[in-house]
């Protein structure tokens, strides 16, 4: 079953290799607005290169990238945020040397008439991002070395969705948390879906992701092993797409799964979806 | 620490200056009360206002976790081309003393030392080269081009204007001037204080209590006042203020005349350079980039800062300001020597890291590497007024610097 919307993003057979390995290899993966995908893989299956790609971390050498059916030139971190792409990195990617309104507003900073930093007007910005996010966080003066894991991760989090995301990145945004942390972050990312924001969410924890995504996609080897409605497919079915790269019934299966005649080709319906 | 904290100082700039009036007292003490005495500290204001401008550079480089070992090989060779440029092609085609040549010599050297810098940031920047290995490779390089320009021939006399941004009498602004120059400091002090204040408020933000605003603004004007009269306070000597009063038409009476020195030029210099890159690195988003760079440098990047450029562009600020280092010193020498500025690199490194920067890079204030400049050059002066050998001048230096750097290191674990 094919969907007939355009979807948000659509990273059509996206290649990437490094000093001759292959990370990724002609991967297709899509998302619709309001939809969260989960990407599923082992360390080293590609999905975190994958979102590079996206994110504009890594040029990748083959394939294109479509946001609502433009195909879009994304070479650098400044045109996937461009085009609305913002990541929340599994290292959070912060200064740890400078406060929160510093990195939530880093490459775009707000500007006094003098074309100078305009620093109360990014703490006050941030001090309302903030008292959304995480009521109890007071610490606006402070480099955020100085803070908690928790409160850190809230500032990076705070950074993604401030400056009107349509497409979220999260790679492992719940690795650094405790369970109600976690909890705080599953609430948020219902919320943002609510409101029409498309997700990929990175996990190595299946039960977070059959909780919080309409669709998976799981790698194996820089390759797609399949795609399926979290409905669609149990569990222990997507460890073992994860394992043994062998896709279910309930899956359609991509280039990357085990005994796949597509194995060695290009499949054109690789990247068709269903239904999320 | 809630003290500092609630009144927004510094602690560690408290520690710096307590540990400069340590040193002046004891210097007074040891030289039998000729270290603060007006003369001594205006000729330490000189003295140390080269190192102080390369420092504020090397603070940005050092906070981009990143290093310059070819300053001093690059003042030399930019001294060496200024040299030749006022003392050989500007007479042939301006003509001697013409008023524009102090004025081409210095942009020629900002020019020069800010396109050496570009290169050395996109070799860095661009080629991945290490920036430890470009500035070493600068070091030798460049001293040795210094030596090529006049094949090691001293070039001098500079131009009579060039050689008031060195100091001496030609560099000396006189009483008013100075006085003039103190208020026009105090009045933009106040007013950048205020308007901060007034943006914090605006926003709701909680301000210091405006006893202790006044009490803060109290101190400066008092700072700046007494600045003032301490330069004011060392007369020319005899047969100049007699050549002054002369040109002035003022009759020379019996008892002499008291005409004061007033700020020296290289101060002013070395003070606005300090005030400008205060505020290139707190005010605008390059200096943002280059904190962020020095925290967290794959973060700067995946924030969508060109970190290439931003870094290619804090060498290329480290070069024009060498390159004013560079007048400075040509200046003050009266002469252009291939050796000029050997070693300086080690200063200012030293000044750059005894204010507080912090070699891992992220943390550094330019006003630290000025007040550690001033604390170099006050042990090294005070050492040659006591008459301590060259020898054990390094040797004092070089235990001091290793001291500065562990006390720092103590406070910032304290801190966490």
């Amino acid at each position: 079953m094919s969907d007939q919307r355009t979807p948000l993003v659509e990273m059509r057979n996206i290649s990437i290799a490094f000093g001759g390995i292959k990370a990724v290899e002609n991967v297709s993966v899509d998302l619709f607005p309001g939809e969260v995908v989960g990407l599923l893989g082992h360390n080293g299956a590609g999905k975190s290169t994958l979102i590079k790609i996206l994110s504009g971390a890594y040029p990748a050498d083959a394939g294109e990238i479509a946001i609502n059916g433009q195909v879009v030139a994304i070479r650098t971190p400044r045109d996937a945020k461009a085009s609305g792409i913002e990541t929340i990195y599994q290292t959070l990617a912060l200064a740890d040397n400078i406060d929160a309104a510093a990195n939530i507003y880093l490459g775009r900073e707000k500007l006094t008439p003098w074309r100078t930093l305009d620093d109360a007007a990014m703490e006050s910005e941030t001090r309302k991002a903030m008292a959304r996010l995480n009521p109890h966080f007071q610490r606006f003066k402070e480099p955020v070395s100085a803070l908690s894991g928790g409160q850190r991760q809230s500032v990076a989090i705070a950074r993604a969705i401030h400056f009107n995301a349509r497409v979220l990145i999260m790679d492992e945004p719940t690795a650094a948390l405790g369970p109600a942390e976690t909890a705080q972050v599953g609430e948020l990312i219902k919320q943002l879906k609510a409101s029409g924001i498309g997700i990929f969410l990175i996990s190595h924890d299946l039960h977070d992701v059959f909780d919080l995504a309409d669709r998976i996609v799981v790698m194996k080897n820089g390759r797609v092993v399949g795609t399926a409605a979290v409905s669609d497919v149990t569990q222990d079915e997507v460890l073992s797409m994860i394992i043994g790269g062998k896709c279910p019934p309930g899956a359609i299966a991509g280039p990357g799964a085990a005994g796949s005649a597509a194995t060695n080709s290009p499949s054109s319906g690789a990247h068709r979806t269903v239904q999320p | 620490m809630d003290f500092f904290r609630k009144f927004e100082i510094d602690p560690r700039l408290v520690g710096m200056l307590a540990a400069l009036a340590v040193i002046w007292t004891g210097f007074h003490l040891l030289s039998g009360g000729s270290f603060l005495t007006p003369r001594n500290l205006w000729n330490l204001s000189v003295q140390t206002s080269a190192i102080a401008v390369m420092a504020c550079g090397m603070v940005l480089i050092i906070v981009t976790r990143n290093i310059d070992l070819s300053v001093g090989s690059v003042l030399g060779v930019v001294g060496m081309l200024v040299g030749v440029i006022q003392a050989r092609w500007l007479p042939e085609t301006l003509g001697l003393e013409h008023p524009l040549t102090w004025l081409i010599s210095a942009l020629a050297a900002m020019a020069l030392g800010g396109l050496n810098g570009l290169i050395n940031g996109s070799l860095i920047a661009y080629l991945g080269i290490p920036s430890f290995i470009v500035t070493l490779g600068g070091l030798l390089v460049w001293r040795g081009a210094a030596w090529w320009v006049t094949t090691g021939q001293t070039v001098a006399p500079m131009d009579g204007r060039f050689r008031s941004l060195g100091g001496s009498v030609e560099g000396a602004i006189g009483a008013s001037a100075s006085w003039a120059l103190g208020a026009v400091a105090i009045v933009a002090i106040i007013a950048a204080m205020l308007m901060a204040r007034r943006r914090k408020l605006s926003f709701g933000f909680s301000v210091r209590p405006p006893a202790v605003e006044a009490m803060v603004i109290g101190v400066i004007v008092a700072t700046v006042i007494g600045v003032v009269m301490l330069f004011n306070a060392y007369p020319l000597p005899v047969n100049i203020a007699r050549r002054v009063a002369e040109a002035q038409g003022t009759p020379w009476p019996d008892g002499g005349l008291f005409i004061s020195h007033g700020f020296a030029i290289p101060m002013i210099i070395a003070l606005v350079t300090g005030i400008v890159m205060s505020f290139v690195a707190r005010r605008t988003t390059f200096g943002r980039y280059v904190f962020a760079i020095g925290g967290n440098p794959e973060a700067a990047q995946l924030s969508g800062v060109n970190t290439r450029r931003v870094l290619m562009q804090v060498y290329g600020v480290m070069g024009v300001l060498t390159g004013l280092a560079a007048c400075i010193t040509t200046a003050r020498l009266n002469a252009a020597t291939n050796s000029a500025g050997s070693l300086d690199e080690l200063y200012v490194i030293a000044a750059a890291v005894i204010g507080g920067t912090s070699l891992s890079g992220g943390v550094g204030t330019i006003v630290g590497a000025m007040l550690g400049a001033l604390i170099m050059q006050s042990l090294q002066s005070g050492m040659v007024l006591l008459g301590v050998d060259t020898p054990l001048q390094n040797i004092v230096v070089g235990i001091v610097l290793v001291v500065a750097v562990w006390l720092d290191t103590l406070y910032r674990k304290r801190l966490k």
